[in-house]
């Protein structure tokens, strides 16, 4: 194990924490951002530095084809490629290859699929892919897994669920540096909590130094994204960190923090900028639309970013799609926004302001009370009442009736 | 008020009012001149300006820039550089990178004037309240002259959201919001080919819209005269002399990089330079590369902007060029010449470069060189990642101010012949 988790404050299920990685000291719970070919797209170290990211992930997958593993390890690792002193994560490479890959197979062996340089057939197996990672030398690597789609049924949920276990333990056996890189392994099982259950028991009794939620954030509906992060973290090790893959959204972030998960990652953020959209307390603001044209305002007023202190939604309007400027400036200030709900959840739970937290962000998003009905029962397990900012759920029904 | 009875008012009163800007019109600029070289033409100079974001504003107490000449102006797109943000922008050697240049027309997409008005001017804008802003209508990227569409109401502009037809009163609606601390005068820019009875309009009006800008000035801003004239020295002497009777700051001189021969160019150069005061600054638009750069400090120019960076970043070039003015190495080095590169700049597309841990230039004080190997610059490029640019412009940016700088001390020390010689 190369990694320590110290709790530092609790709200029912919600903890603080202190998690110590090789490279860097941080803080959860916390996002992650993504920087797919080994750059957060548009930003510079340094920027990420300043904005207060702690933990940036590298897609394996990507970094494999250029500019290969063999490459980076020549080059002294991928902290030293990219200059990043604070803490990396790579993903297994699986997950890409079966959503970017058409021809891409799932076996026993590994994840076939057609080399997109000269399409020859090619194996992924846990063994190679946790042999790249370990020439990558991110903090955390994450084991091979066979990840489906949360919305398709049947008996290959169950195949892949079982295959996740038996992959985990050839992962283990492949791993070359377990005193610098720690190892997750990530539950699947879909949306089926008995097939969970399975998935957790397994890799809890492999004593691995974290462990992932993966196989969500892929369409599934809301209610059964909740109920599944939430029954993984009731049975999930509290000692040991808790990764809920690809999420995401800050209101996703904020339930998935309160019912008890550590880290996250999204391309959300960082995607979502370049197509012009910034990320507010209200939700969105759509910096393209017209009506930004003649807006003198920061993006946000409370937002203490040097995109917020210093440019005008009209400035950033002109920019916005248009100007690579334009991509870095919203970018920065995403990323930013999503540092500053990290620093938030973390401070509000050790100061024992939690609940507010949660009634505060929830009201600035839905000043209406409007809070949607999953993340209200979501609460409710997690025992956080948010009543004062959410219209109560049995006088929505009376509405719905009364206007028949 | 109408135009034309505006225009009436400055012809008749314009002596009157000439007299009444002599004492004003450099509120917020001063130029000194402090070193000559041997042959009378280049010269160092320091340029102050008063930042005039707060001009009349209330805001914090005015900023003062000082900026030795010969400078170079930042090209900038829509009034910041293509790539580097501002935070990076304040690492590069100051107050070298504190001339931006931007045009009006860059924010034809908006913001409108009357929005920029608002927001307090350019300098709020773009939240570069401690930088210069030089505002010139010709830009070598994004407003480009076009002028088969110009006509006498005014000069047309090629852009990326079409053409605009641009005219004096326009214009002077686009500088009094944007509150620019420099502005060029509206001018026809011709390009080389064009016949002499074109070139001897372009004159003609280059100096009524002079005229124009001048009776609309707003006072606090300093204005740059146009000069044009194209490949015709009468026609160059001509113009010139006309700007120098008008009571402005300093001089712009334009229709140059439109076709002209690098050649032939030493010749209309002069032949401004020459007929303007020597004590005013002189600014030029189209002479980018290290020798036109060369060729117009010869010739008596202060400012220049230039396109050569933004051409080379886009490109994955890195310039190279040894700073202390021992330039020809061996041209036969076969790691240049696998490269694409010569000894001024290398590609960093180049697979050479794959497992190059070294910096671009090795003791490069930019956050670059301070911070990334040429290895890592090669992979951001074959991947098609932004970063790539903005590494890639900040170190060219930091090299060619560099290259800037060194011209300055040639002259200061009498060696500049020497210099351009080497280069």
């Amino acid at each position: 194990m190369a990694l320590r988790f110290e709790i530092l404050g609790r709200f029912n299920r919600a903890r603080a924490a202190r998690l110590t990685l090789p490279h860097f000291l941080c803080e959860t719970p916390l996002f992650m951002p993504v920087g797919t070919q080994g750059t957060i797209k548009g930003l510079t170290t340094h920027q990420l530095e300043d904005i207060g990211c702690q933990i940036i992930l590298g897609n394996t997958y990507h970094l494999a084809l250029r500019p290969t593993s063999e490459l980076i390890d020549e080059m002294g690792g991928l902290h030293k490629f990219m200059n990043w002193p604070r803490a990396l994560l790579t993903d297994s490479g699986g997950f890409q290859m079966v959503s970017l890959l058409h021809l891409a197979d799932i076996t026993e062996e590994g994840v076939t699929f057609q080399s997109p340089v000269d399409g020859k057939p090619m194996l992924l197996t846990p063994e190679e892919s946790i042999q790249i990672q370990n020439r990558i030398g991110a903090d955390i690597i994450m084991a091979l897994d066979d990840v489906v789609k949360t919305t398709i049924t049947g008996p290959r949920i169950e195949e892949a669920m079982y295959r996740t276990l038996r992959w985990i333990d050839r992962c283990i056996a492949a791993h070359k540096r377990p005193k610098e890189q720690n190892l997750f392994g990530i539950v699947q099982g879909g949306l089926d909590p008995v097939l969970r259950d399975i998935c957790v028991q397994g890799l809890v009794e492999r004593n691995l130094p974290g462990y992932a939620i993966g196989g969500l954030a892929g369409g599934e509906d809301k209610d059964s994204f909740w109920r599944v992060v939430a029954q993984c973290t009731a049975s999930l090790p509290e000692s040991k960190p808790r990764y809920v893959m690809g999420v995401g959204y800050p209101l996703d972030i904020v339930v998935c923090s309160a019912l008890g998960a550590d880290m996250y990652d999204c391309v959300y953020p960082t995607r979502t900028a370049r197509f012009g959209t910034a990320l507010v307390p209200e939700g969105v603001l759509k910096l393209k639309h017209q009506s930004m044209a003649d807006d003198t305002r920061p993006i946000d007023s409370t937002c203490e970013c040097m995109i917020c202190k210093n440019y005008t939604r009209a400035y950033l309007h002109c920019l916005v799609t248009k100007d690579a400027m334009g991509s870095q400036l919203l970018s920065y200030h995403n990323l930013y926004y999503m540092m500053q709900l990290s620093r938030n959840l973390h401070s509000s739970i050790i100061e024992g302001k939690f609940p507010e937290f949660v009634c505060d962000f929830l009201r600035k998003m839905f000043p209406e009370g409007d809070v949607p009905e999953w993340v209200c029962n979501a609460m409710e397990v997690a025992g956080i009442d948010i009543s004062s900012c959410s219209t109560p759920l049995n006088s929505k029904l009376n509405l719905h009736t009364s206007s028949g | 008020m109408p135009p034309a009875e505006r225009r009436e008012d400055s012809i008749d009163g314009a002596v009157a009012q000439t007299q009444v800007h002599s004492e004003q019109e450099s509120t917020n600029m001063k130029f000194a001149i402090k070193a000559w070289c041997k042959s009378g033409r280049a010269r160092v100079g320091l340029l102050q300006l008063k930042s005039s974001s707060s001009l009349g504003q209330g805001g914090p107490p005015a900023k003062e820039i000082e900026i030795e000449t010969p400078a170079l102006l930042l090209t900038t797109r829509k009034g910041l550089p293509a790539f580097i943000s501002p935070d990076h922008l304040s690492f590069l050697p100051s107050p070298d990178s504190r001339l931006l240049q931007f045009s009006p027309m860059h924010f034809m997409e908006g913001p409108n004037s009357k929005t920029i008005s608002n927001i307090g001017g350019v300098h709020r804008l773009l939240g570069l309240q401690g930088y210069g802003f030089v505002a010139v209508p010709r830009d070598s990227i994004l407003s480009l002259p076009e002028s088969y569409s110009s006509n006498k109401n005014g000069a047309s502009f090629e852009t990326p959201c079409g053409r605009f037809l641009v005219k004096p009163l326009e214009y002077m609606k686009m500088i009094t919001s944007m509150k620019p601390d420099l502005w060029v005068s509206l001018a026809d820019e011709v390009p080389a080919s064009v016949t002499a009875k074109r070139n001897k309009t372009s004159v003609d009006r280059t100096i009524t819209w002079l005229d124009d800008c001048i009776s609309l000035n707003p006072r606090e801003r300093a204005l740059f005269g146009s000069v044009v004239g194209g490949c015709s020295v009468e026609e160059r002497q001509r113009c010139a002399q006309e700007v120098a009777k008008r009571n402005v700051s300093g001089y712009y001189i334009g229709g140059f990089g439109l076709g002209d021969s690098i050649d032939e160019r030493s010749t209309f150069l002069h032949a401004v330079t020459d007929s303007l005061p020597k004590e005013k600054p002189r600014q030029v638009c189209g002479l980018g590369l290290p020798e036109e750069v060369l060729q117009g400090i010869a010739a008596g120019i202060d400012l220049f902007d230039s396109t050569y960076i933004y051409h080379l970043t886009l490109e994955g070039f890195a310039l190279i060029f040894p700073l202390n003015g021992k330039c020809k190495q061996h041209v036969s080095d076969p790691q240049l010449c696998a490269t694409a590169g010569d000894y001024t700049k290398i590609n960093l597309k180049a697979t050479v470069y794959r497992k190059d841990a070294s910096r671009i230039v090795e003791g490069c004080k930019c956050y670059t060189c301070q911070n990334h190997t040429k290895a890592y610059i090669n992979h951001l490029l074959n991947v098609h990642e932004m970063l790539a640019q903005i590494l890639l412009e900040i170190h060219n940016t930091h090299h060619y101010l560099s290259f800037f700088r060194l011209i300055r001390e040639a002259i200061t020390e009498g060696k500049f012949e020497e210099f351009r010689q080497n280069h």
